[in-house]
């Protein structure tokens, strides 16, 4: 017999006759948020990244200054007005760059996370993980109160990359240390 | 289980108590325990619908392994139609000879490892070791282990023994680059990790991991961490594999809105953790196997009272509320699994017959504090408890039990008993002698009344 149906079977013998069981979903499916930028801003705060609050025509501007001198791996899809980027996808590519700028596919206030599927203006996972500093762009119409709202806006078949803030580790002591291997400084700026 | 560990020797007891006397380890201990503590309450205590997450947790798992089979089967099929590859492996052998083959067939010779305590738990590193491939551990605290030669001993912060002094020590003296004036800082020591790491990330072809979910309706795997160490093995090389134990699965997608919430509040105790990566079969042209671990599983399925321990999520909140814990350590489970959740599932997966195992179901106070803590309601004592009449226990325990049984089973025996017991009290030793003394050395036989308290009542009825 192979493994797989031997495990199969050996599943079967065990929870035969067990009881059947329903699952309660009690819990909250969305939070009442009044103020849903202020929270996230508030959260993402928490982890030390660092949060600006722009209005939307600003936007472009604000991250010119943000950029300054930096070469950025600027994935496409993102408006035209933004700063304009350096291409690269090779690791050496992106080890050498300073940045990257992307988008996002959801936010949640409650945890101050932000969610990356690989779409448009959000680049290839790589992407937002070798350079060392991320600039991420959150629109206020991106953002929802908790998880479970985060869930069902995204999509499975997509490889997914939820941040709450930069890179971090606790392991010496339990001391907090931001920065380890992912971007160790995470910038993001949320579009009203 | 783990081959490292096999060697182990002792009981539970004997290890606590040499553990013990490291007052350094004691330290080290309680203050990790409480900080992380703290944290959880701080964080739990922000969700007003905690225990309805809670319950809902504990409903989804069971249903996971009610339906096991169904679940496996789906979860197959999803990742295959997704371009993965799926692989099974009944036990730990199994499953090293799949890895050890599927690395083999890329003629790369050094693979990097997400922190896993599946692949812990087979003894992976060794048995690659064996065919002469090197497997780097990336995660911090699993590197200060591998680099000092050591053992874990927390499901979350393996190298929760050790001090900044320690782990300086152990940088410079197996690191080939360490950098110039490496202070004991966190932050200093973080960053001779991320040097040491760096070039590896870029350049390794091939990567091993675990998941904390699999998500059968979808085929998607999820891997929760914290330093981006997981990032790098997942994203950048061109093969992974990822051995998960057949018990990780979640029917739903909808489901991992539950347990994002019950996760990392349990286990770092903060709102989220800083990284969670979700793929489903193979995504940006990498090739991907999984390989689905049984080493043991479904015997544990089998046992009506003993399966609730498969719920577990392996968050490690119990360790840090338990008192045992707090003053024995991890090593002295003997086991990748320590504290209460290791008291029940390492003699659960493992069987019963060494004298480690078998003390394991000992290695508790019942306090229940674990129960609480458990962010998937498994009911620990309760395990324990079971666990402890399944013991074999040594035969002239065995013989005093029969005779005691005997005894407390019959009125009149026990009434007889009891009067013999009380005509001799004079006699009765405040210390029992011989083997008899493992009791009363730590603690004080009961004083024998003058008159049990059956015969008072007769007396005074009749009066």
């Amino acid at each position: 017999m192979s493994a797989r149906e031997e495990i199969l079977a050996k599943v079967r013998r065990a929870v035969a006759g067990a009881p059947e069981t329903s699952v309660p979903r009690g819990y909250r499916m969305s939070n009442q948020v009044s103020d849903l930028v202020g929270l996230f801003a508030e959260r993402v705060d928490d982890y030390r990244a660092v949060v600006h609050v722009v209005p939307a025509a600003e936007v472009p501007g604000r991250l010119a200054e943000l950029v300054g001198e930096r070469r950025m791996i600027v994935p496409e899809g993102l408006p035209a007005d933004w700063p304009r980027g350096i291409g690269g996808t090779s690791v050496a590519e992106l080890d050498a760059a300073d940045g990257v700028l992307t988008g996002c596919a959801v936010a949640i206030a409650e945890t101050g996370t932000i969610v990356l599927d690989t779409g448009p203006g959000q680049g290839r996972r790589a992407q937002t993980l070798v350079p060392d500093y991320h600039l991420c762009v959150v629109r206020a119409d991106q953002i929802v109160s908790g998880v479970p709202e985060a869930v069902a806006r995204l999509d499975p078949a997509r490889p997914l990359t939820w941040i709450s803030g930069p890179s971090a580790t606790s392991d010496i002591e339990l001391n907090r240390v931001e920065g380890v291997h992912g971007p160790r400084t995470l910038e993001v700026v949320i579009s009203t | 289980m783990s081959s490292t560990f096999l060697g182990m020797p002792g009981s539970f007891p004997k290890n606590a108590a040499k553990a013990v006397q490291n007052s350094q380890l004691r330290y080290n201990l309680r203050k990790a325990t409480h900080t992380i503590r703290g944290k959880r309450a701080n964080v739990v205590g922000e969700l007003p619908d905690w225990q309805e997450l809670r319950a809902a947790g504990k409903a989804i798992k069971d249903e996971t392994l009610r339906h096991l089979d169904r679940y496996l089967v789906q979860m197959e099929e999803a990742v295959t139609r997704a371009g993965g590859h799926v692989h099974w492996a009944r036990d730990a052998d199994e499953a090293n000879r799949i890895v050890g083959e599927l690395i083999k067939a890329t003629g790369e010779t050094e693979v990097v490892k997400v922190k896993s305590m599946a692949t812990q738990e087979i003894g992976l590193n060794e048995a690659l070791a064996a065919q002469g491939v090197t497997a780097y551990e990336t995660d911090l605290a699993e590197l200060i282990v591998q680099l000092g030669d050591d053992f874990p001993s927390h499901i979350l912060v393996p190298a929760i023994h050790r001090n900044r002094a320690e782990i300086r020590e152990i940088f410079l003296d197996k690191m080939e680059k360490v950098p110039e004036g490496l202070t004991d800082e966190p932050r200093a020591l973080a960053e001779a990790a991320r040097l040491h790491l760096r070039e590896r990330f870029l350049k390794s072809k091939v990567a091993i991991s675990g998941a904390n979910f699999m998500v059968a309706e979808t085929g998607t795997l999820v891997v929760l961490e914290s330093e981006g160490n997981g990032r790098m093995c997942l994203t950048l090389p061109e093969t992974l594999i990822s051995v998960v134990g057949i018990e990780k699965l979640l029917p739903a997608w909808r489901d991992l809105e539950v347990f994002l919430q019950l996760l990392p509040r349990s286990s770092t105790g903060e709102r989220m953790n800083p990284y969670t990566s979700m793929w489903t079969g193979s995504v940006e042209g990498q090739d991907f196997h999984l390989v689905l671990l049984d080493n043991g599983r479904t015997d544990v399925l089998a046992d009506e009272v003993g399966r609730q321990a498969l719920r577990c999520i392996r968050c490690s909140a119990c360790l840090n509320v338990c008192p045992v814990y707090e003053r024995a350590g991890g090593h002295a489970y003997g086991s990748v699994y320590p504290g209460p959740i290791g008291a029940i599932l390492t003699p659960q997966l493992r069987g019963m017959s060494s004298e480690l195992d078998a003390s394991l179901p000992y290695a508790s106070s019942l306090c229940g504090a674990c129960f609480e803590a458990c962010p998937v309601a498994i009911d620990i004592p309760e395990v324990l408890v079971d666990l402890r009449a399944k013991v074999r226990h040594k035969p002239a325990e065995r013989a005093g039990m029969r005779v005691a049984g005997w005894i407390l089973n019959d009125q009149v025996r026990l009434a007889k008993a009891q009067r013999l017991a009380t005509r001799f009290r004079k006699l009765v030793p405040k210390r029992l002698p011989g083997p008899l003394s493992a009791w009363t050395d730590t603690r004080d036989l009961p004083d024998i009344p003058e008159e049990s308290f059956r015969d008072w009542w007769e007396r005074n009825e009749r009066a």
